[in-house]
């Protein structure tokens, strides 16, 4: 009979061997459900993961993509090796988003070269405040942070919505649930000519090394990790559990406030409703898929950005719906926690002794 | 505010109130056994998109609500299977179904956004819907809010005076102890998480055949989360989860008050009521967080399997 024995020490092949398997299985899930929507499963199967980036303008979307996702999973990765589950970056990016176009809408006719610092600059201060706050519930009156960002998530959405509809809306246009678009300084300078891709993606860049050196080579970082792994141990070494828990909290709300300003100043160029489809819920998956590590989290992000673009081209060309990209995200994070089971436990097989195991 | 406005609004809030009492007893009962299922928006959502896809090609509302608990059972045995068998973190288990559930529902009800059905009617029950004004908020409902009245009032006693609840209990208070007297540990924790299942099922299909009756993407917006709130905020008591769930219903509908009085703000800002209060709630229970410890749960969340 086969069973799960605990191993002595965690496998650290398994670690790195687990998010591959589970992105392998969810290709063969994908292959299984293709077969039973379309004629052709191969054929859809490479439209959805191959055909996105068949071309260059292909990888500058894919890159494109990838940016904002990137910026909230390097922050939400500081913050669960704190141990502090931060479920709210879609909240954080709407906030940055949301603060990074009011800051940006005093500037549509102005040709300022401060127009689009400021208004990141604005979309930083927005998400870190938002998560500011969660902090500020979870270390004054220990709130469950779960709980409370993702309520924040909510509520976030409900004042976007909310000012497209009423403070930000562009008076010229049409009474749609719009803001009026931004000017020129504003936007994202283009990085790669004759693409979308602008300069963010160098932010993530810049954010994926800072963050190894983070977490890797700073005393702070190193502080956070023995909170995260064991806080009665921090607590003896006598390092500031409140600060950390505020520190962590703060930085990824900023990293994901940066992520909606550079929406908005980016490919949209206007606050609309819809600025995120999940990249706050995606990028937690990316943080897990990625070991929390932020080479492994840049090699997640990419790949959780072909699916949204495998998602929609899926919609184009084999008239499937756009949500498929939820599916594969599900299908993703269920198979890396079964395959994480082998970091801690081994199967064994134990053979029946008892004709009947009652007594075990 | 003239009477009829108040009545109707009560009589709403019970119908706002009876999804989030629904699956906030499931939650509990999962809870009590000493698993913690984030997963409820998934299968709410799915329970939710079942129902509607169900009754609108057969025209049964009794079997999108049976096909809505089974779906939602199916998604909780997805969870259970990872958490009891593979002994996954709960917090990141259902946090992936609630993605998964999320991402699925949206893809097959893709095609039936803004289709019609036939939504479930209300039944005044003879008799007790004469009673003045109480008779209309209470019992001129439909069978799914008599439904989960049945379901309070069954888990309260099944907690209170049953040996089965007395079981649940103590696996989840001390899942060790409750083995070393042969007690079944994995079984009954299994059995709670289905139960809990198939409640969100059918709240969630409360939601597309009577509430709304509509099948919309993340038409849930996080009852499933305000429902864990709930469970905390009720200290694992049926008699407390019943007035919490209609307070929440009120604080969803108020923007019905606020027309009904004249006021003029805006339905958006409204919206932003159940989640504010949720986290004021939050808040105000962790004055007395000590005493909270004593009715959680002692094994909630905390993975068990046996050792040999």
């Amino acid at each position: 009979m086969l069973r799960l024995e605990a191993r002595p020490e965690i496998s650290t092949f398994w670690s790195y061997v687990s998010p591959i398997l589970a992105a392998v299985l969810t290709l063969i899930a994908g292959f299984m459900l293709f077969s039973a929507l379309t004629d052709d499963p191969l054929q859809a199967l490479s439209t959805f993961f191959i055909s996105p980036i068949a071309d260059a303008y292909g990888i500058s979307e894919l890159l494109l993509k990838a940016t904002p996702i990137l910026l909230c999973a390097y922050g939400l990765a500081i913050c669960y090796r704190a141990s502090v589950w931060n479920i709210g970056a879609e909240g954080q990016l709407l906030m940055g988003a949301l603060i990074g176009s009011s800051v940006a809408l005093l500037f549509v006719d102005s040709t300022s070269s401060m127009a689009m610092p400021l208004t990141l600059l604005a979309g930083v201060v927005g998400g870190t405040l938002w998560a500011g706050f969660a902090a500020m519930l979870k270390v004054q009156f220990h709130t469950n942070e779960i709980l409370t960002t993702i309520m924040m998530n909510y509520i976030a959405l409900n004042l976007l919505v909310w000012s497209v509809h009423g403070p930000l809306k562009d008076p010229n246009g049409y009474n749609f649930p719009e803001s009026a678009l931004f000017g020129d300084s504003t936007l994202m300078p283009i990085l790669w000519a004759d693409t979308r891709l602008h300069i963010g993606i160098l932010f993530a860049a810049i954010v994926m090394v800072l963050t190894w050196v983070f977490l890797r080579r700073s005393f702070v970082g190193f502080q956070i990790q023995v909170l995260g792994l064991d806080p009665s141990a921090a607590r003896m070494a006598g390092f500031k559990g409140k600060k950390l828990t505020y520190l962590v909290l703060m930085i990824s709300g900023g990293l994901a406030g940066l992520a909606g300003a550079i929406e908005v100043a980016g490919p949209i160029g206007q606050l609309v409703p819809s600025v995120s489809p999940g990249y706050g819920y995606s990028a937690i998956i990316v943080a897990f898929l990625g070991r929390l590590h932020p080479v492994g989290i840049t090699l997640a992000g990419l790949l959780m950005a072909l699916i949204f673009m495998g998602g929609e081209l899926a919609q184009i060309d084999l008239g499937l719906p756009n949500a498929i990209t939820g599916v594969f995200q599900g299908l993703l994070l269920f198979f890396l926690l079964a395959c994480d089971v082998f970091i801690r436990y081994r199967i064994v097989n134990v053979p029946k002794l008892l004709p009947t195991n009652s007594a075990s | 505010m003239d009477f009829d406005l108040f009545v109707n609004i009560l009589y709403a809030t019970i119908r706002t109130g009876t999804p989030l009492l629904l699956v906030a007893l499931g939650e509990m009962v999962c809870e009590k056994s000493g698993v913690l299922n984030l997963g409820q928006e998934g299968m709410m959502l799915m329970g939710a998109v079942t129902g509607f896809i169900v009754v609108n090609h057969f025209d049964i509302v009794a079997l999108g609500f049976v096909s809505a608990a089974i779906v939602g059972m199916l998604m909780a045995i997805l969870f259970a299977v990872i958490v009891l068998f593979l002994n996954a973190n709960q917090v990141a288990t259902g946090l992936a179904l609630t993605i998964f559930g999320s991402g699925l529902s949206a893809f097959i009800g893709a095609d039936y956004e803004g289709k019609i059905i036939t939504s479930l009617d209300s039944l005044a029950l003879p008799i007790l819907s004469d009673i003045p004004v109480i008779g209309h908020i209470l019992f001129n409902q439909d069978l799914v809010v008599y439904f989960s009245f049945a379901m309070f009032v069954g888990i309260y006693l099944f907690f209170k005076k049953s040996r089965g609840g007395l079981i649940l209990r103590s696996i989840g208070e001390n899942p060790d102890a409750a083995n070393v007297i042969g007690l079944s540990v994995l079984k009954v924790r299994f059995l709670a998480i289905c139960f809990g299942g198939a409640m969100a099922g059918i709240a969630g299909a409360y939601l597309s055949i009577a509430y709304t009756p509509l099948w919309t993407e993340n038409m849930t917006s996080g009852r499933g989360w305000i429902a864990l709130a709930l469970v905390v905020f009720a200290s694992w008591r049926a008699e407390r989860i019943i007035l919490g769930a209609y307070l929440f219903g009120f604080a969803s509908i108020i923007h019905l008050v606020a027309q009904g009085l004249g006021f003029a703000i805006s339905s958006n800002l409204l919206a932003i009521l159940p989640y504010a209060a949720t986290i004021v709630i939050l808040i105000m229970l962790s004055a007395n967080k000590n005493k909270l410890k004593l009715y959680e749960p002692v094994s909630l969340g905390k993975p068990w399997f046996k050792k040999h």
